[in-house]
C-alpha cells in the first residue's frame, strides 16, 4: 500500500484508480456510519466497511489490546487490523463528544492514540476530533479537515458533508419508523430487511448499540429473544426530546449522552404498561455503565413494576448461559402475566 | 450539622481545617480499614471503581459515628468520579444510611465561584471568613505535602525503616491539631529537625522511581497497599506526579497560585496521548515521559482496576517505555488486592532496574 491520498484530486489518483478508506464495523459505526460512508462517497473516495466481527476480528483485537479494556474496544482493535491490508486509508475519528457539555466515554477520546501505540503497519489514519462539548454545530462540520487533509476544495467538501448529513438523516428517519438501527443500515447497503413480528411478550433491550448489534459481542440477543416469541424494543426510537426529560429527573446532569439515553430510555420503560421486562446488557469493564446500570437497576427496583435484568458479557461469554438466562427472564415475565389477577400478597 | 468528607490520603487533615474554620463540626471517618472496605463492596456495585466502594465505607462508618451530611467534590466528567455523589447517595438511600449530600462542583472558570459555592455550606459566614477558611486548609495542605516530600527522600536511606513511617506520623497529628498558621509552622519545622537527626545510610546508591497515575490510588495508601514504604524499604526514592496541594491549586482554585501543576505534565503527553482523556490519563503519560527525560530509573502506573482513563494510559505507555527508553509497570488495584502479590512484583521490577542501571554504567566506563 505504497501510494497516499496526497496525490489524487477529486480522490483519484493519476491511474484513475479509487482511493480507498476503511471503516472499521465497530463502536460508532453503529451511530454515525450513514454520515461518514456519504461524506467519503461524495468526495469520491470508495469506502470500505470491514467485516462483521468474526472470531479471527476477536482474538486479534484481544492480543492486540491491554486486557483491562472492555470488549468493544478490543473488538474496535481487531477490525481496523483487518483493513489494514485492504486500503490506502484508515477513518479513525477521536469522538470526544457530540453534544453539549456531554462525554462519550475517555477511552474513544484516546482511541486514535492507542490504536497508533498498540498496532503495527497502519496505513494513512485520518483521525478529526469531534468535539461538540462547548462548540461546534454539526457532527458533520468534523470531517470538513478531513476533506481539506485529502487535498480538497472547499465546494467539494460542502457537498459531501451534505451528502453525508442527507444519508444520516435517512437513517435516522428508518429508526425512528421503528427499524433497529442494524436493520435501517443493512437497509441503506439495499439488504432485504423482514418486518418486525409484532405480537408477542414487548421486552426493552437497553445498552450500547456497538454491543446491542454486533452480533458477535451480544451473541444474536435480539433474534434470540425475538426467537422465543418476544418484541424487541430499544431505546433508538425514542425521541429525543422524551430522553432529554426522563433523564431530567436525576437530580445531576448526565455527562455522559450514551448513560444519558439509557437512563431516560428506561424510566420512560419503566412508565409504560406495555413493556413486560428490561435487560440491561453491559460489556465487563464498561466504566459508564458501572455507575448507570446501577442507577437503572435501583430506579427499577423501587418500581417494582418491572423486571428487571443485567446481562454482563466479555470475552469468555458462553452463548449457552446466555440462552438459559433470557428462556428463564421470559418464562418469568409470561408466568408472572399469566397470574397477573391474582398477585401474591407477599409481592 | 455534623459534616463528614470521604478519605483521600491526608485530605481528611485540610478538610477537617477548612469544615472547623467556618465554625462547622466535622466527622472523620475512621482511617480506611479490611472492614471500611468491605462495607463498600457489600453495598457498591461489582464494577464500580475501587474509590467509589471505599468511599461507601468510609460514609456508612462516620454515619455510625453521628455524621448527618457529607460535603464532597463533583465533576464534570468524563471519569466517573463527577458522578460519584449521586450514586453514592443512591447506594446509602437503599440501606437506611440517609445522607445529606453537599457536592461542590470544581468552579467553570475563577477562583471566586468556588467560594460561593463553599458559602452555601456555612450560612451566615462572609466571603472573607470563607477565603480565610479556605486559606488555612490550604496551608495545611502544603504542610502535609511537606513532611510527605521528605518521608519520600528519607524512607529508602534511613537505618531503622520504622522510624520515618513514626516521625511522619506524629508530624501529621501535629498538623491535623494545628489551630492557627504558626501552629502549622511550628509542626512542621519540628518534622524537619526530627527527621534530620535519623541516622542514614547517606552514600547509599538509590534508584529513582516515578508513580504516576489515578489520584486516589497515588494519595490513599489504602487503595495502593503503601506502595511507596514498600518501595522505600527496596532503597527507591519514590516522586510521584500529584500531590495534594497541587491537586487543589489545579482544580479547585484554577490555578490562581502560581505552583507547577499538571499542566507541564499534559504538555510532555504530546506525541504520544493528543488529547485530555478524563481524570489523569494524560498527567500519566506526560509524566512517564517527564521521567524518563529526567534520567529516573522507572516508572509504576497505579489505578483502580478499570479506571477508563488509566486504561488508555496503559495501552499507550508501551510505545512512552520503548521511544524514551523507560521501564514502566502498570498495577491495578481492587478489594482483591493482596500485599504478598504486590511485593513480589515489585521486588521483581526493582531487580530488573538495578541490572540494567548496573549494565548502564558497566558500558558507560
Amino acid at each position: 500500500m505504497g501510494k497516499t491520498a496526497r496525490e489524487g484530486r477529486g480522490g483519484q489518483n493519476k491511474g484513475g484508480i479509487t482511493i480507498k478508506v476503511g471503516i472499521p464495523r465497530a463502536l460508532f459505526y453503529y451511530y454515525h456510519y450513514p454520515l461518514w460512508e456519504g461524506f467519503f462517497r461524495g468526495i469520491g473516495m470508495e469506502v470500505i466497511p470491514s467485516p462483521p466481527t468474526n472470531k479471527a476480528i476477536l482474538n486479534s483485537g484481544i492480543g492486540a489490546a491491554v486486557d483491562e479494556a472492555c470488549l468493544p474496544v478490543k473488538i474496535f482493535y481487531g477490525h481496523v487490523m483487518a483493513l489494514i491490508d485492504r486500503v490506502d486509508c484508515l477513518f479513525l475519528p477521536r469522538l470526544v463528544s457530540v453534544e453539549r457539555k456531554a462525554y462519550i466515554c475517555p477511552k474513544l477520546m484516546g482511541l486514535p492514540d492507542m490504536i497508533a501505540a498498540g498496532v503495527t503497519g497502519l496505513p494513512r489514519v485520518l483521525s478529526p476530533c469531534v468535539d461538540l462539548s462547548r462548540r461546534g454545530r454539526s457532527v458533520g462540520d468534523a470531517l470538513e479537515p478531513v476533506g481539506y487533509q485529502l487535498g480538497k476544495s472547499a465546494r467539494e467538501i460542502k457537498r459531501a458533508v451534505k451528502l453525508g448529513l442527507a444519508e444520516q438523516r435517512r437513517f435516522e428517519d428508518l429508526v425512528s419508523q421503528g427499524y433497529l438501527p442494524v436493520e435501517a443500515l443493512d437497509m441503506m447497503a439495499g439488504h432485504h430487511v423482514p418486518e418486525p413480528p409484532g405480537a408477542g411478550i414487548k421486552v426493552a433491550v437497553v445498552g450500547h448499540s456497538y454491543n446491542l448489534f454486533d452480533s458477535h459481542i451480544s451473541m444474536n440477543l435480539v433474534q434470540k429473544l425475538r426467537s422465543m416469541g418476544a418484541v424487541v424494543v430499544t431505546t433508538d426510537q425514542i425521541p429525543e426530546e422524551v430522553v432529554e426529560e426522563e433523564a431530567s429527573r436525576l437530580p445531576k446532569r448526565m455527562f455522559w449522552t450514551l448513560g444519558k439515553r439509557m437512563l431516560g430510555g428506561t424510566f420512560h420503560f419503566l412508565s409504560r404498561t406495555d413493556i413486560k421486562g428490561i435487560i440491561h446488557l453491559a460489556s465487563f469493564g464498561c466504566g459508564p455503565d458501572s455507575l448507570v446500570g446501577e442507577l437503572l437497576e435501583r430506579h427499577a427496583r423501587r418500581q417494582r413494576g418491572t423486571p428487571f435484568m443485567l446481562l454482563t458479557i466479555d470475552e469468555h461469554t458462553g452463548e449457552a448461559g446466555v440462552v438459559t438466562r433470557l428462556e428463564a427472564f421470559l418464562d418469568m415475565i409470561e408466568r408472572r402475566h399469566r397470574n397477573e389477577d391474582h398477585v401474591s400478597a407477599h409481592g | 450539622m455534623k459534616i463528614t468528607f470521604p478519605h483521600m490520603g491526608n485530605t481528611a487533615i485540610a478538610v477537617k481545617g477548612l469544615v472547623e474554620q467556618l465554625g462547622l463540626e466535622a466527622v472523620v471517618p475512621p482511617p480506611c480499614s479490611k472492614k471500611t472496605l468491605n462495607l463498600g463492596t457489600q453495598n457498591a456495585p461489582e464494577f464500580a471503581c475501587l474509590p467509589l466502594k471505599i468511599n461507601i465505607g468510609n460514609f456508612i462508618e462516620a454515619h455510625e459515628m453521628g455524621a448527618d451530611t457529607v460535603v464532597m467534590a463533583g465533576g464534570c466528567g468524563p471519569c466517573r468520579f463527577g458522578y460519584y455523589g449521586q450514586v453514592e447517595r443512591e447506594i446509602l438511600h437503599d440501606v437506611g444510611c440517609d445522607l445529606n449530600f453537599i457536592i461542590i462542583e470544581p468552579p467553570d472558570r475563577h477562583f471566586g465561584e468556588l467560594v460561593q459555592r463553599i458559602q452555601t455550606l456555612a450560612a451566615g459566614k462572609s466571603w472573607l471568613d470563607v477565603v480565610r477558611a479556605v486559606r488555612f486548609a490550604w496551608y495545611k495542605a502544603k504542610a502535609v505535602d511537606e513532611v510527605e516530600i521528605l518521608a519520600q527522600e528519607l524512607r529508602p536511606r534511613t537505618v531503622h525503616p520504622g522510624e520515618v513511617e513514626s516521625v511522619y506520623r506524629q508530624a501529621l497529628t501535629e498538623i491535623d491539631l494545628a489551630k492557627n498558621r504558626k501552629q502549622i509552622e511550628l509542626a512542621t519545622a519540628r518534622a524537619r529537625d526530627i527527621y534530620e537527626s535519623l541516622p542514614l545510610h547517606r552514600d547509599r546508591d538509590l534508584l529513582r522511581v516515578g508513580l504516576v497515575g489515578e489520584i486516589y490510588t497515588i494519595l490513599e495508601p489504602f487503595a495502593n497497599q503503601r506502595i511507596e514504604s514498600i518501595l522505600g524499604r527496596l532503597g527507591v526514592r519514590v516522586h510521584r506526579s500529584l500531590y495534594l496541594s497541587q491537586w487543589v491549586n489545579d482544580h479547585l482554585f484554577m490555578g490562581l497560585l502560581r505552583i507547577p501543576g499538571s499542566h507541564e505534565l499534559c504538555e510532555q503527553a504530546a506525541p504520544f496521548l493528543n488529547h485530555f482523556v478524563g481524570g489523569h490519563g494524560r498527567e500519566t503519560v506526560g509524566g512517564a515521559v517527564h521521567y524518563a527525560r529526567h534520567q529516573y530509573d522507572g516508572v509504576i502506573q497505579v489505578a483502580p482496576l478499570t479506571c477508563m482513563p488509566e486504561i488508555v494510559a496503559q495501552s499507550i505507555l508501551p510505545v512512552v517505555s520503548r521511544r524514551e527508553g523507560i521501564p514502566v509497570l502498570t498495577l491495578y488495584f481492587d478489594e482483591h488486592s493482596g500485599e504478598a502479590g504486590l511485593v513480589t512484583r515489585l521486588e521483581a521490577f526493582v531487580d530488573l532496574l538495578r541490572h540494567r542501571r548496573a549494565r548502564k554504567e558497566g558500558t558507560g566506563q
